[in-house]
């Protein structure tokens, strides 16, 4: 948030769906900023509006989806361009990678086709550079043997490799934005861990800036500098990670820590926040937590409390004082 | 704490994996799930079952449950070999002991109602209660877990998956079983529901004095539930010990391993947590290493450990495990 | 004082009942199954059509069977409807004759053949979509729960019966036993639930893996009560739609019989034997093959659209 022009500057960003039953509101006003190497993760349940928020900045909405507000990526607006300059953003500036790699793999395709098409389509490299670089990206995310697996197809790899494999298309272009949508939520512990330590090294490697989306307050806390907390699509608090979870300074980050059991230490019985994730589609006029919040009281029910930054660097939207936000 | 329920001999589980394009009287391929497993399961008590996909540990269960045939060993419940059941002795044996899965949505049977879901397990097994006092007895299960009984007529997939949850557990609880074996139950819920339904759990199992399975890859969760913890790789049971115990002094080089990649919510102390991170990729269960499957991966593994499976041995009060070198390990870390 | 309670049981009753009335997904299929115009115009057609056999009979002024002499030996001038009548031509007026859509080439009320044929060629086709539905889908049910060897034995007695050059058998079966309905009824019968039984299988293995199965299953239900409770009403949506789509072709199959002059019994029809003799005559009098075509035209436009439209419903996919 220091830089005076950040890579990615998001401005009140809303993300609407058509759906059967009326108008959801997926993402409902979001601003960010992304600097060059930074690391932010984006923390939510189900039904946060995280992953919409990704998709709408890089154009990827389901056809029944709006977005509107600005997404800028080095000075230029990139929300709701045309999808021939946005496939040019995509391949070059900013790249993805999912829950499920096996979405965004060819199955029919050798992985070592489907690198160097990216290669040779973006970089104008030819076919015999674009396949040595391949084998050195692959190398670059701790693929023993890279050049003789550029012939194989991915199912014959394992979840964990195949992760890997997403990475390095994803790093292919050198973008210098990663956005990672739930990346380790289908692999194991162990195979997390490889892959998020993977994570670190290439942002040391390559300086990419990265984006974490995910539900899992742990991972985030080894993994990133900034953390922003979303709720029902709106930003709860977000700040310095460490700060953050020292001392959260909004009722739903505090019950969210609280819920999660934790190795290291032994409990009785797990804090809980009654209640069940917001439905989109009948959001309260209010804080969209409210409803489940201990400290709620009327104005909560009706007007949705403003972002207001606070202790130098950290911001939070919540009508009670910092002080009653306490375990 | 002190009756034995459950008792697991020498299990084994097999899957014959058919030969690509092969004709149908060729030889399968035979794939090991579960080799050799023993537990104990004690009356009131929560044995939580660990490992990565590819453990066996829901073959395990499921081989308990009776809805996979062993192809060797015993599962003894109270003394008596279920494994020797005939098909209806095993159904009859359903009451006693109940299950509750990962996918709490699809573990409901879409076209059927909440009332009729929830009562199912009576009608099979107390055929002789009426139709208006299982439907009392439904609205009271539902209350008890936490759901609003008048819901009974209402269809899974307008609830939530906490509450889809909930309607599971209803189901598994009706019929007041001893065991019920939890399979993944929370991981596929958020973090904020997660808690309520270990507490619904926890609560549910101290008012009915249930002896719980439970079955998770997430070490965290299942440290705050059990009592007891096995730790299974590749088919293997690794280790057994208390709960405390083996999250706290873990034996097994692999349960070291697992437990340093838990990620821990705190930045502080996971930055200056030391985590050696397991190298390499599970090996593929048609063809395990010799000796001990976990060789492959393991900082302390030597040339012996390739020669026989090492049994479980004692490493602590009620603490089993099955390396030989599990003294070493410590040694070896500090070192490095 | 903690923020947030420990949670019991009784704390944490459901927050947010769901509200309305209670809808179960086949509530859900029908509300977008009315959404779909083509579907409900197409069940509107049928529904005319089905009426139109039903109360036809009522209508019309004459038995299929009965010749007007009066019209016989001219039928390609005065045989045609009679809303055409005119001073140019032969027709006699539809308050005389009652000829709606004219004669056949025997001077036969072709409004009340038309009514018998639809009558014959509706219940061929949903007879034998019925015989699908129930046969096929208990088969394959069966077949696809209990796999292994018993999986095996049945899809090959499908496969052999599949292999049999079905028409063949047919003709036969209508040569030795004598051209009846009931010949043919048998012969559809025989085919109709094949294709069924492997579609019900094949959904059927997947729906084994669902964890409400495997719940069932290790409750101890009976296996027999696992297939009707669990795994055939999970069927019926995929059933009814191919049902929807078998319907048509059982006509189809029916008219290429009659068509070739197998089928239905004289003075009885079908659409397939009116669409037959109307071919026959078709430079003297088009309006005798127009009708039949008409109507079965009409009818198995409105099938496929109707089978679109329950897809489309029913697809769990939607949502």
């Amino acid at each position: 948030m220091t830089d005076a022009k950040p890579l990615l500057r998001v401005r009140d960003l809303k993300v609407t769906f058509d759906t059967p039953d009326g108008a959801l509101g997926a993402v409902n006003g979001i601003s960010l900023d992304v600097g060059a190497g930074d690391t932010l993760a984006v923390v939510g349940e189900s039904g946060s509006g995280k992953t919409q928020l990704a998709f709408a900045m890089l154009g990827l909405l389901a056809k029944n989806g709006r977005a509107e507000g600005s997404v800028m990526l080095d000075g230029s607006e990139i929300l709701n361009l045309p999808d021939s300059k946005l496939n040019k953003v995509r391949a070059q500036r900013v790249s993805m990678i999912f829950q499920d790699p096996m979405t965004s793999l060819n199955p029919y395709l050798r992985v070592g086709t489907q690198m160097a098409e990216v290669l040779q389509l973006h970089r104008g490299m030819s076919r015999r550079e674009a396949m040595k670089e391949s084998a050195a990206m692959l190398d670059a995310v701790r693929i023993p043997d890279a050049a003789s697996r550029l012939a194989m197809y991915p199912h014959e790899f394992s979840g964990g490799m195949r992760q890997r494999i997403m990475i390095a298309m994803s790093l292919l272009c050198r973008p210098a934005l990663l956005i990672a949508d739930e990346p380790t939520t289908a692999l194991d512990v162990t195979v997390q861990a490889q892959i998020m330590e993977l994570l670190s090294e290439i942002r040391a490697e390559f300086g990419t800036a990265i984006i974490l989306i995910t539900h899992d307050l742990g991972i985030v806390a080894g993994a990133c500098e900034r953390t922003m907390v979303m709720y029902g699509g709106r930003v709860m608090e977000a700040g310095p990670t460490e700060k953050l979870f020292e001392a959260p300074s909004h009722p739903y980050t505090l019950g969210l820590l609280a819920a999660v059991p934790r190795l290291d230490v032994a409990q009785d019985e797990l804090r809980t926040i009654p209640g069940d994730p917001p439905d989109l589609l009948s959001l309260p006029p209010g804080c969209p937590f409210a409803p489940r919040c201990p400290l709620a009281h009327p104005p909560c029910r009706e007007t949705m409390p403003p972002l207001v930054p606070f202790d130098g660097d950290r911001v939070r939207a919540c009508h009670a004082p910092t002080e009653e936000v306490k375990p | 704490m002190s009756e034995t329920l459950l008792r697991v001999e020498k299990l084994d589980v097999t899957f014959a994996i058919p030969k690509r394009g092969a004709l149908p009287w060729t030889k399968p391929h035979y794939l090991q799930a579960v080799s050799k497993a023993d537990l104990t399961l004690a009356r009131g008590e929560t044995l939580g079952l660990v490992g990565e996909s590819g453990s066996g540990k829901s073959t395990l269960a499921r081989a308990i449950v009776g809805t996979i045939r062993p192809a060797g060993g015993r599962v003894l419940w109270r003394g008596q070999d279920l494994t020797q059941y005939t098909p209806a002795q095993r159904r009859a044996h359903g009451r006693h002991v109940q299950m509750i899965f990962q996918d709490p949505l699809a573990a409901l049977n879409p076209r059927m109602n909440v009332g009729q879901i929830i009562a199912e397990p009576l009608a099979t097994h107390r055929p002789e209660i009426g139709a208006t006092d299982r439907r009392r007895r439904v609205g009271e299960m539902m209350e008890r877990v936490g759901l609003l009984p008048n819901l009974q007529n209402r269809y899974p997939h307008e609830f939530s998956g906490g509450q889809c949850q909930r309607i599971g557990i209803a189901r598994a609880l009706i019929t007041e079983p001893e065991l019920v074996i939890c399979d993944e139950p929370v991981s596929a819920l958020d973090v904020s529901v997660q808690a309520q339904v270990v507490n619904l759990l926890g609560a549910l199992q101290k008012e009915m004095g249930l002896s719980l399975i439970f079955i998770a890859h997430d070490l965290s969760v299942v440290r705050h539930v059990s009592n007891r913890i096995s730790v299974m790789y590749l088919g293997r049971i690794m280790e057994t010990g208390p709960a405390a115990a083996v999250t706290a002094t873990p034996a097994h080089p692999y349960t070291r391993a697992l437990i340093s990649s838990v990620p821990i919510p705190d930045p502080k102390l996971e930055k200056s947590r030391h985590r050696p991170i397991l190298k390499g990729e599970l090996p593929s269960p048609m063809n395990p290493p010799s000796g001990c499957v976990f060789r492959t991966r393991c900082p302390i593994a030597r040339e012996s450990c390739a020669e026989a499976r090492p049994p479980l041995e004692p490493a602590g009060p009620k603490h089993d495990v099955a390396c030989p070198y599990h003294d070493e390990v410590e040694a070896v870390e500090t070192a490095k | 004082m903690a923020m947030f309670a420990t949670g019991t049981a009784a704390e944490t009753l459901a927050q947010s009942a769901p509200m309305g009335p209670p809808r179960s997904l086949w509530a859900d299929a029908r509300a977008r199954f009315f959404r779909n115009r083509a579907a409900v115009a197409s069940l509107i057609v049928l529904g005319l059509v089905a009426a139109f056999a039903l109360f036809g009979p009522l209508v019309a002024r004459h038995s299929i069977e009965t010749i007007d002499w009066a019209i016989l030996g001219n039928v390609d001038e005065a045989g045609g409807p009679c809303f055409l009548s005119g001073p140019d031509n032969e027709i006699p007026p539809c308050s005389d004759s009652g000829h709606y859509f004219g004669t056949d080439a025997q001077a036969r009320d072709l409004f009340a053949r038309t009514v018998q044929g639809t009558q014959i060629s509706l219940m061929v086709g949903v007879v034998g979509a019925l015989i699908a539905v129930v046969v096929g889908t208990l088969y394959g049910a069966i077949s696809g729960y209990f796999g292994g060897r018993l999986d095996n034995v049945m899809m090959r007695i499908v496969d052999i019966l599949m292999s049999i050059p079905y028409m063949f058998v047919l003709i036969l079966l209508l040569v030795v036993f004598g051209r009846s309905i009931l010949m043919l009824f048998v012969g559809i019968g025989l085919i109709s639930w094949l294709d069924m039984a492997r579609i019900a299988r094949g959904q059927t293995l997947s729906l084994r893996e669902k964890e409400f199965v495997e719940a069932a299953i290790a409750t101890g239900v009976h296996p027999f009560r696992i297939i009707l409770r669990h795994i055939v009403p999970n069927l019926l949506g995929v059933v009814i739609v191919y049902a929807t789509l078998l319907v048509p072709s059982m006509i189809i199959y029916e008219s290429f019989i009659s068509f070739l002059g197998l089928g239905v019994q004289e003075p009885l029809t079908s659409w397939g034997a009116l669409i037959n003799e109307g071919a026959d005559q078709m430079r003297q009098g088009l309006w005798m093959l127009l009708v039949p075509l008409f109507f079965f035209v009409v009818s198995l436009f409105s099938f496929f659209f109707l089978g679109d439209g329950l897809r489309d419903a029913l697809d769990p996919k939607d949502r």
